[in-house]
């Protein structure tokens, strides 16, 4: 199997199904002579024309509710967010339109497209580049919601969204684009886009995480293995739907639970985790479910004292789960 | 009357044949909106927004659309186009009546969010302009694929302070898409008027802004509608973009069945839109041309009646939605 960065793997994915499907396209701002603002899209518009890979205006509702026109219209649009932050524009079109279609329509019409957005801090981003708004669009039936952690599942699971016959929110970590390596397969492949993946097996605390947080959370883990502490990472990698009995069998084996995001935690991807564990495993629960995640501040700062003092780390996670083991 | 047929085309530019085509669809479309409005004040329908007055416009329009090859997007107010283009009465009283055989929407939405896959009529929601960008993207998809199909998609002139309308018709005019964006103008958003809506004269100024045509039509005249329309459409099936069309017309109804316009309208200003009835005005001018004698006129009405009658008796006896199926169609496996 060929090394791929998840940058890579991406783009290998997009290509590899416009390959495979002519009715692929990509719409998004700067994805063509530029390759995208992270070179994610770079040479896909020199092999499938301008048509195929197009730069938008600078619109967000325009580039999603075009592609859910092109969608109703047989195409399979793959929507590029520039960065998550300026996806607000577009959420109209996402939430009142892509989302309803189908159930509104009384299942005559569906919307199949993806909605591509890296999302994300630790990379100065400050707060329009930095954020991490899964949660808003979790709460949204009519969705899917994914993050991949890593480049196998990042190309697999972009291939599913693809062939997926509804919208598909799909945000990678902007920091993992060139961070993190791994095998990718050469061959055709999908990965669902509604399993969790246990990461890490043990047996003490089942983590619960998503995206650049699963190796953050791996790093940790490892920490507590020297002390005899064996901690289950769970990568929860479908954020809408979540996972529920993977959820559920990783909680009760395990007995203590640490939701960790990078997201601030009101009202977020860890309060579902956890409002699932409390329904389903109160009676095999050890502890407390713990959180942790971002501050409850308005987005991530700049500065790099500050940029630190918002991120969950290795040390942060580490001291989490150490009191967790305590308990 | 062949004389006069042939008087009629030479007069307006179009058949006789297509001219009582026309009066039949806007008849058809008043008499089920009128029929609908009975039905709400008699406490049966929840709720109904109308067309009336809107009806040249529509039927000029989709008489030149090919259904189920060509693409709408249309607005709440598209009854009249919605039977031009192969829906029927029946279709929309399942939905004023909520029942679970409502081909547009299953029961699930208001009656008059127009949706039929088969006839390329887009599903569309309550948020104003946000279908402009759809038919967008469909025009864009029918252009990347080579095909001929032209989209329409229509709004009123208050969904155009919207920022969608903005970003659909920027998007369209650049890459000349076959797309054409009518604007039923009837002067009103709710209460508020035109002139607090926007400061130019007519919506179609707008379109300089964007490098495209825009005209201006009496959209009470179905046969300026018809000619107007047929021009943009060919337009638009040629290659050569999209054109904003502003038309004209009148409001003859409140907003809808929970509004009540004589509370913000004087009633000299509702007169003055009583006198443009489309359907009252083009009923005497074909009369005039000789086209359509007031017995046959009086024969199509009490066709038109009697298949209203059964509908509505079809509709109002029809399944309701099964309250299981309310999980239905989230998403493709469930």
């Amino acid at each position: 199997m060929a090394v791929r960065t998840y940058l890579e793997a991406i783009r290998e994915g997009i290509r590899d199904e416009m390959r495979r499907d002519d009715r692929v396209m990509v719409f998004g701002e700067d994805v063509g002579a530029k390759g995208g603002v992270f070179g994610l899209t770079e040479g896909l518009q020199r092999e499938f024309g301008e048509w195929r890979v197009m730069d938008s205006p600078l619109a967000e509702s325009c580039i999603v509710g075009v592609c859910i026109g092109a969608a109703l219209n047989g195409m399979r649009p793959i929507a590029e967010i520039q960065f998550q932050d300026f996806i607000l524009p577009a959420v109209d079109q996402i939430i009142s339109e892509a989302a309803k279609v189908r159930y509104r329509s009384n299942g005559d019409w569906n919307v199949p497209m993806v909605i591509r957005a890296p999302f994300g801090g630790g990379v100065h981003g400050a707060l329009y580049h930095s954020q991490s708004l899964e949660a808003m669009f979790c709460h949204v039936p009519g969705l899917r919601v994914v993050v991949p952690s890593n480049p196998h599942d990042a190309k697999g699971m972009l291939v599913a969204a693809i062939r997926d016959p509804d919208p598909v929110l799909y945000f990678e970590h902007k920091r993992a684009y060139r961070s993190i390596r791994g095998e990718v397969p050469e061959e055709e492949y999908t990965v669902p886009l509604d399993r969790a993946r246990v990461a890490r097996a043990g047996d003490d605390i089942a983590v619960f995480t998503y995206g650049l947080m699963v190796q953050t959370a791996l790093h940790a883990a490892e920490r507590l293995s020297a002390d005899g502490f064996s901690v289950e990472v769970v990568d929860l990698r479908s954020l809408r739907p979540l996972d529920r009995a993977s959820i559920v069998e990783s909680a009760r084996r395990c007995g203590k639970v640490l939701i960790a995001q990078e997201a601030n935690l009101a009202v977020s991807v860890s309060s579902e985790v956890a409002a699932i564990v409390a329904e389903e495993c109160f009676e095999y629960l050890d502890a407390p479910v713990m959180r942790i995640g971002g501050p409850e501040v308005p987005a991530m700062p700049f500065a790099k004292s500050l940029e630190d003092a918002y991120l969950v780390d290795v040390d942060k996670l580490e001291a989490k789960l150490r009191s967790l083991a305590r308990y | 009357m062949v004389v006069a047929n042939r008087d009629a085309r030479g007069l307006t530019g179009i058949d006789a044949g297509t001219l009582r085509a026309m009066y039949r669809h806007m008849l058809r479309a008043r008499l089920l909106d009128e029929r609908v409005w009975l039905l709400n004040r008699q406490g049966v329908v929840p709720f109904w927004v109308s067309g009336i007055g809107q009806e040249a416009i529509q039927v000029g329009l989709g008489m030149h659309l090919r259904p189920g090859v060509d693409w709408v997007a249309p607005y709440y107010r598209d009854l009249a186009l919605s039977l031009v283009l192969g829906m029927t009465p029946r279709d929309h009283l399942l939905a004023a009546f909520a029942k679970a055989g409502d081909p547009n929407t299953g029961g699930r939405q208001m009656p008059a969010h127009y949706s039929s896959r088969r006839l390329n009529i887009v599903s569309s929601g309550s948020v104003v302009a946000t279908q402009l960008i759809h038919a967008t993207g469909v025009a864009l998809a029918s252009k990347i694929r080579g095909e001929d199909a032209v989209t329409v998609a229509t709004t009123g002139e208050g969904a155009t302070s919207e920022g969608d309308f903005h970003e659909a018709l920027n998007f369209a005019a650049i890459h000349d898409l076959p797309v054409v964006f009518l604007v039923e103008n009837n002067g009103l958003a709710i209460s508020v008027p035109a002139s607090r809506q926007m400061n130019t004269h007519d919506v179609a100024d707008r379109a300089a802004g964007y490098g495209i045509p825009g005209v201006v039509v009496d959209g009470a005249d179905p046969v300026a509608s018809y000619h107007c329309c047929g021009e943009a459409i060919a337009r638009a099936r040629a290659g050569q973009g999209p054109t904003l069309i502003d038309a004209k017309v009148q409001r003859l109804t409140s907003h809808s069945s929970d509004d009540d316009q004589r509370r913000y309208r004087s009633e000299e200003d509702l007169e003055t839109d009583r006198r443009s009835d489309c359907l009252v005005n083009y009923a005497r001018r074909l009369a005039e041309l000789g086209v359509l004698t007031s017995r046959a006129e009086a024969a199509m009405r009490a066709e038109l009646v009697a298949e209203l009658d059964l509908a509505t008796a079809e509709a109002e006896a029809a399944a309701d939605a099964d309250p299981a199926t309310v999980l239905l169609h989230v998403l493709g496996d469930g």
